[in-house]
Parts: structure tokens; C-alpha cells; sequence
């Protein structure tokens, strides 16, 4: 392998006007979603500027807003992170709210269940299983694409099923703490807790995971050889085969770090910030993650602000409920539209007459038919 | 013996083997775990019902699934062994509801009847997904396309008072997100698992976003499609009351069955479908528009997912739940895969499906000794171990997929 055929970019433009034009399409996209959120809000006959209004002071409006945004954009970068890695192998791991929730369940067990532990070992314990938990869970789609040749989507969306059902029942009956009125598992030890970062506030050292998490990513694909076969295997695993490299333990692989990285999101939010597992714990980051996923077309250092940007749309929802009588579910139709506009980016650069670039040509496939 | 056939008799193979085992398993546990005194009462609706002694029925089952396994792995012809292990399957079936009907009572007509009720969506879903595949469109979206239908025709049924205009506005949506899917993926050549993906979202979003605009403001549950009988048929036994005392959307969907079926298989219109599907370039040279076919066919799906969707909140519950559709659509999409992109298989893998739903619910009121969450997971796990399982055996269309440049 020569240092050419790694470098396999053609000439590229300066770097700024790139960085502009790698930037107009998503953000494009969010505006036109934005916009048709607004028709949207007219049509149920609210205030559209209220609504917005709203929607951008309970993101950023104080120091407790802007916190909060920050806590949800700690598994929204992870979650995001796991779709992307995916998404470089040329798998569509739908299965990260599956894996988020194994990753939950296996991190709780641990961090309530041992006791006196130090923190030095409790903590990096619990976070190592629950990433074991979720790598887990993403390698039963990974090994049954590899070995048998079915489609990671249908699997893991099974498997999201699969694991909420197994931690409602794991919740209620052995891991249930007898004394809570809601089902819940028993509060995990002080020493498996992660630290508040600004305590009033519930922000938590699970923000600093997450960037580090993102450096690690970008180091594995782009700096190692691991990372080179998996994307070589997403770009074209017909030449990755032809070239020697193993597409199936590429395709395990790549759905066990994807897994980790949302069994990570996981335990995050139950070493951060629940402190226990519920019953009633519902996530909803599976979807939310392909969209930031895409956003930031696949690239770990897009993910930051494509998760703090969602993450403002979730947390300032809630107060544009409150202000303009909106259901906070137009944040996924604005959600789905920005996944559509940015699937579809012809969409967008035919509106506001933008050119492809040259280079921009070749996308990621997921579309192979059912398997094989 | 080429190739596939070599790969598809290996698979048979394996397969029968796996039914030997449990077979020789299903004598083990009638052994060791049911007592010999333990009667099971096999309900036939009114034509009485039939105490069975547990042990000696599971036995009988057990040995008959392992000889018909057994038949199968010595059989030479493809067809005739996937027969005997489709009888294997069925005594499995029988040995497990005598299991767990010990000392308690099973109607086995009614079982069938819930079946097929719980089937029918599946069924439709599966349709939906032929009629995009077989042109050439992966649709993962028929979740989200029941969905949203299933939302606004509960809607539109609260709006007009009228449950048939839901049941049409359901339709009716189900056909418009399937264009928006046609759109993305044929106009703008969009991935297709991305853009059903994107409709999901969408549906949730929309479904979602109108239940709590409007839906909840305005209390109203209950109304459902009528029970039609129809008249002399519904009497025939068993048949009857499996096939003839149904809803209109179950009727719908036996009707459309062999509708499909045909059209695809014996009308021009079916030929240039499926020709667009496996070589769109040999399509177009001799004169067939590939856009528009597709374009049709993608959208008529989305029409009969619409349909699929009308059986939740019109046919079913009479309300609309978020979320309700429970991953029903993705299940079609195994049944497709199952029946490998007939109709009639597909309704048969839809029946595998109906049946494993509809014996957890037995099995949750028969207050079996398993947690609820473990039985509500059975139609899942089918769902994988059959794309598993099958995927191989299974011929998608050649050009699925792959958008088309002219």
C-alpha cells in the first residue's frame, strides 16, 4: 500500500471555500426544515414566532438551559458516533437505541451491585461493560450479516424490540428496587457516578467521553490500519475483498465499535445522570443519531455540532410547548426533513442553486438488496 | 446440480435436521416435565371439545415432527421435502399448544382464526413491499407508511364521522408518503434504505404531532369496522368461522392475494413490472417506461400498506395509539423475504407470524408461567431467525436497489 493510493482526494480547492460549501447543504437543509416546521406551526394555527421563539430560549436562554442542552448533546455526539462508524463500513446500524439500552442495563447492574469499590476502578468498570453491553448487542446484526448475509437493518430494528422488552422485564423483576414507587432498578453507588461538571447544574463529565470519543474515532479510521479496512470495506467491499481484507470480520467489527459507542451513550445518561435504571426509560436517540449521523456526513468532527444542534431543538421544545401550545413533535418532522434533504441534497441544491463538486460524486452506498 | 440448488438442498438439510432435534427434544421434555396424568382440552369451536392426555400427545407429536424431518433429509426432491418439513413445523406447533393447554383449554379454530386476524397486516405490509421490490424499490418505509395512514384515518374518520372515508383517507396516505418515497428514490436517486428511513421518521413525527394537535382533544374510542358474515359460507365448519366471519380490511387482503398474484405473474402489466426489476436496461430498450412503472407500482404499494395501516386504528382498536403499527411493517418485510417475493409465500410466512402473535396473547391470558415480556418478543425473534435463516435460499429481484439512469 504506497502513500499515493491512500491520498486518493482529487486536487481540492482552497480550504475555506470547501469548509463553505461542505456546510451550505446541511446547513440549508436545517433552514428549510425550519421553514416548513413554520408552515406547519401556522396550519395548527399557532404563533410561528413565538414558536421559534421559544424554541431558541429553552435552548440557550440561561445557564441552566444551555447546560441541559449540553447533557443531551453527551449521548446525542455518542449515539452519532456509533451511526457514523457504521456508516464508514457501509452498515445502516438503525440498532442504536437497542444498544443504548443494553449498554444502560449492563453499566447500571455493575455500578449498583459491587460495592466498595474505589472510584478509579468502580467507574472505568461500569463504563467498560456497558460498552461491552452495547458492542454486544451490535455484534448479533454484525455476525449474522457476516456469517449469513442478513440485512443489518431488519435485524437490528428487531433487536431494539428485543432489548426493551428484556430491560422491562429485567427492571420489574430482578434487578427492581423493592422500596421505589416506579419501577426502577436500586441508585447505583457514589463511586460509579460520573462527576457533575458545574454542579448546581446537571451537566457531567460524560461531555468529556463524548469528545474524546470523537478524537478516538477520527484516530482509528483515518490513522490506523483497522480504520483504513473498514472504510475501504464501506466504500467498495468488492475491492476490499479483491485487495485481501476480510469484508465479514470488517462487518463484525464495525458493529461492535458502533455498538460501543452507543452502549457508552447509555451509560452515560445512568452513570451521569439517572443514577438508576427505569422501566419507563425511553430514549428515542436511535433515530435522532442517523440524522446527526448524516448531517455530519459521517465524519466524527461533524458530529459535535450536529448533536449540539439537535440537542438545542430537543431541550428547547419543551418551552415552545409551553409558549405556543406546538407538540414538541414537530421537532422529529423537522427531523425527518432534514434527513430527507440531506439524503436527497439534489433537493436543496436545485432551491438554492448550488453546484456538486467533482469529488462529491461517489456517496455511500446501503442499498445491496437484502444480502448476499 | 447447479449452484443454488446445491446450497438450497444443504439448507433443507440443515433445517431438517434442526426438526429432528426438536422433535427428539419434544419426547424428552413430555417425559421428564408433563405428568402423565395431566389432560389438555383441544377446543374444535362447537364441535365439541376434545380432552387429549398431555404427555402422550406431546410424545406422538415429537416422534411424527422427527420421522417427517427424517422423510425430509431422504427425500430427493427439493419440493416434496420442504412439504414434510412444513408438517414438521405444524406438529411442533400442535405438540407446543397441547403443552401449554395442560389442565387449561385451547380452541385450535379460534387459534387459527386469531392468526389470520393478526396476520392481515402483515400480509398487506408484505403485498406493499412485493409491489415496490418486484419494480425494483427496497421500501423499509411500510412501517411508516402504515403508520401515518393509520393516524389520519383515524382522524378522518373523527373529522367526517364516516369510518369507510377513513378507511379511504387511510389509503389515500399510505399512497402519498409511498410518492414521496418514489420521489426521493426514483427522481432523485436518493438511497432507498435512507429515504425509507427518513419516512419512518416522518411518520412517527406526523402521527405523533397530529394525535396530540387534534386526536386527543377530541375523546373518541371504540368505533371499528363491522364483522361481516357472510351468509351460507360463514356456516361451513371450521372454514367458516376461520375464513367467512371476518372484517372488511381481512377480506380485502384474502381478495388482493391472489389478485396480485396473478396480475404479476399472468398479465403484461405484471411482466414489464417484474422485467424492471431484474434488467431495467433490457426493459427500456424494448419499449417499457421504467420510471413510470416504478413510479406506479411504488405508489400502489404505499395504497395497500395505507390499507394495512386502516387495520390498526379502524379495524383493530378504534383508536390511535403513537407507535401503534410495533414494528408490523419490518415483520412484512420478513414475510416477503420468507416467500422469497411471491404473494402466496409471503402470506404464508404472514400466517408463521400471525400465529406466533397470536399465541403470546393466548399464552398471556392463559397466565402460562413466562414473563409477558418474553412472549411479546416471539414474533421479533421469528422475524430474525427467518431473514437469517432464509436469506440465502431467498432470490431478491436483480435490479432492486439500484436507481436507474437513463
Amino acid at each position: 500500500m504506497t502513500a499515493e493510493s491512500r491520498e486518493m482526494t482529487v486536487q481540492a480547492p482552497a480550504a475555506w471555500i470547501r469548509l463553505v460549501t461542505d456546510l451550505a447543504v446541511p446547513v440549508l437543509a436545517v433552514f428549510t426544515a425550519l421553514a416548513i416546521g413554520a408552515v406547519v406551526i401556522w396550519a395548527a394555527k399557532a404563533n410561528v414566532v413565538v414558536a421559534y421563539r421559544g424554541l431558541l430560549e429553552g435552548a440557550f436562554g440561561s445557564v441552566r438551559n444551555l447546560t441541559e442542552t449540553l447533557v443531551i448533546t453527551t449521548p446525542y455526539t455518542l449515539a452519532g458516533l456509533a451511526v457514523a462508524l457504521g456508516f464508514r463500513c457501509g452498515l445502516f446500524n438503525i440498532g442504536v437505541e437497542g444498544q443504548f439500552y443494553m449498554g444502560a442495563l449492563c453499566s447500571v447492574y455493575v455500578a449498583y451491585a459491587a460495592k466498595g469499590l474505589p472510584v478509579y476502578v468502580h467507574l472505568p468498570l461500569a463504563l467498560l461493560t456497558g460498552a461491552l453491553g452495547g458492542a454486544m448487542w451490535g455484534a448479533i446484526p454484525g455476525f449474522l450479516k457476516a456469517k449469513l448475509g442478513a440485512h443489518e437493518v431488519i435485524n437490528t430494528i428487531m433487536l431494539n424490540y428485543i432489548a426493551v422488552k428484556t430491560v422491562d422485564y429485567l427492571v420489574k423483576n430482578p434487578m427492581l428496587d423493592a422500596a421505589a414507587t416506579m419501577p426502577r432498578t436500586p441508585y447505583i453507588q457514589p463511586s460509579a457516578m460520573l462527576p457533575k461538571l458545574l454542579p448546581p447544574y446537571r451537566l457531567h463529565a460524560g461531555l468529556l467521553i463524548a469528545i474524546v470519543a470523537i478524537f478516538v474515532v477520527y484516530w482509528l479510521l483515518w490513522k490506523t490500519t483497522l480504520g483504513f479496512e473498514i472504510r475501504t470495506v464501506g466504500a467498495n467491499p468488492d475491492a476490499a475483498k479483491y485487495a485481501g481484507m476480510s469484508v465479514t470480520r470488517n462487518f463484525v467489527l464495525a458493529m461492535v465499535l458502533s455498538g460501543a459507542l452507543a452502549g457508552l451513550a447509555g451509560t452515560g445518561e445512568v452513570l451521569g445522570l439517572n443514577h438508576n435504571l427505569p422501566a419507563m426509560f425511553i430514549s428515542g436517540y436511535g433515530f435522532d443519531s442517523i440524522a446527526i449521523a448524516l448531517m455530519a456526513k459521517s465524519h466524527p468532527f461533524g458530529i459535535l455540532p450536529a448533536a449540539f444542534l439537535w440537542a438545542a431543538l430537543r431541550n428547547g421544545a419543551g418551552l415552545m410547548q409551553l409558549r405556543a401550545g406546538i407538540s414538541i413533535d414537530l421537532v422529529n418532522i423537522v427531523q425527518a426533513l432534514v434527513i430527507v434533504f440531506i439524503a436527497a441534497d439534489e433537493i436543496i441544491r436545485w432551491l438554492y442553486r448550488i453546484k456538486r463538486r467533482k469529488e462529491e460524486i461517489r456517496e455511500l452506498v446501503f442499498t445491496r438488496g437484502w444480502g448476499r | 446440480m447447479t449452484e443454488t440448488t446445491k446450497a438450497r438442498f444443504s439448507r433443507l438439510r440443515a433445517l431438517a435436521i434442526v426438526f429432528i432435534v426438536i422433535g427428539l427434544l419434544m419426547i424428552v421434555i413430555a417425559r421428564l416435565k408433563i405428568d402423565a396424568a395431566q389432560v389438555s382440552t383441544l377446543g374444535f369451536e362447537k364441535f365439541g371439545r376434545q380432552p387429549v392426555p398431555s404427555q402422550l400427545t406431546v410424545t406422538v407429536c415429537g416422534a411424527l415432527c422427527a420421522l417427517t424431518a427424517l422423510a425430509a433429509l431422504v427425500l430427493r426432491n427439493a419440493r416434496a421435502a420442504g412439504a414434510s418439513l412444513a408438517f414438521s413445523l405444524l406438529l411442533v406447533l400442535l405438540g407446543l399448544l397441547t403443552a401449554l393447554a395442560q389442565g387449561a383449554s385451547i380452541d385450535l379454530v379460534g387459534m387459527l382464526a386469531s392468526s389470520l386476524r393478526m396476520s392481515t397486516p402483515i400480509a398487506l405490509g408484505a403485498m406493499a413491499g412485493i409491489m415496490c421490490e418486484r419494480s425494483g424499490v427496497v421500501n423499509i418505509g411500510i412501517e411508516g407508511m402504515m403508520l401515518a395512514a393509520a393516524a389520519f384515518g383515524f382522524g378522518a374518520n373523527l373529522f367526517f364521522g364516516n369510518i369507510w372515508i377513513g378507511v379511504l383517507v387511510a389509503i389515500l396516505v399510505g399512497g402519498l408518503m409511498a410518492a414521496l418515497h418514489a420521489v426521493l428514490s426514483i427522481r432523485f436517486k436518493t438511497d432507498q434504505i435512507i429515504s425509507g428511513t427518513a419516512i419512518n421518521i416522518l411518520a412517527v413525527g406526523a402521527s405523533g404531532f397530529l394525535r396530540r394537535a387534534y386526536l386527543v382533544k377530541a375523546y373518541f374510542v371504540g368505533q371499528t369496522l363491522p364483522l361481516i358474515k357472510i351468509p351460507l359460507l360463514s356456516e361451513i365448519p371450521v372454514l367458516g368461522s376461520v375464513f367467512f366471519r371476518s372484517q372488511p380490511i381481512v377480506y380485502t387482503m384474502l381478495f388482493l392475494l391472489p389478485l396480485l398474484h396473478v396480475v404479476l405473474f399472468y398479465t403484461p402489466w405484471g411482466l414489464r413490472t417484474r422485467a424492471v426489476g431484474e434488467h431495467p436496461r433490457a426493459a427500456d430498450t424494448v419499449g417499457v417506461n421504467v420510471f413510470k412503472t416504478r413510479y406506479i407500482n411504488v405508489i400502489i404499494g404505499g395504497c395497500i400498506a395505507g390499507l394495512a395501516g386502516a387495520w390498526f386504528s379502524l379495524e383493530t382498536v378504534g383508536s390511535f395509539e403513537d407507535v401503534m403499527t410495533g414494528g408490523k411493517g419490518f415483520i412484512a418485510l420478513a414475510a416477503m423475504i420468507f416467500g422469497n417475493w411471491n404473494p402466496i409465500g409471503a402470506f404464508l410466512g404472514a400466517l408463521l407470524f400471525g400465529f406466533a402473535d397470536a399465541l403470546q396473547i393466548k399464552l398471556q391470558i392463559l397466565n402460562v408461567p413466562l414473563p409477558y415480556q418474553f412472549l411479546g418478543m416471539a414474533p421479533y425473534i421469528v422475524t430474525m431467525i427467518v431473514v437469517a435463516g432464509l436469506i440465502g435460499r431467498a432470490t431478491p429481484p436483480a435490479a432492486e436497489g439500484v436507481p436507474y439512469e437513463k
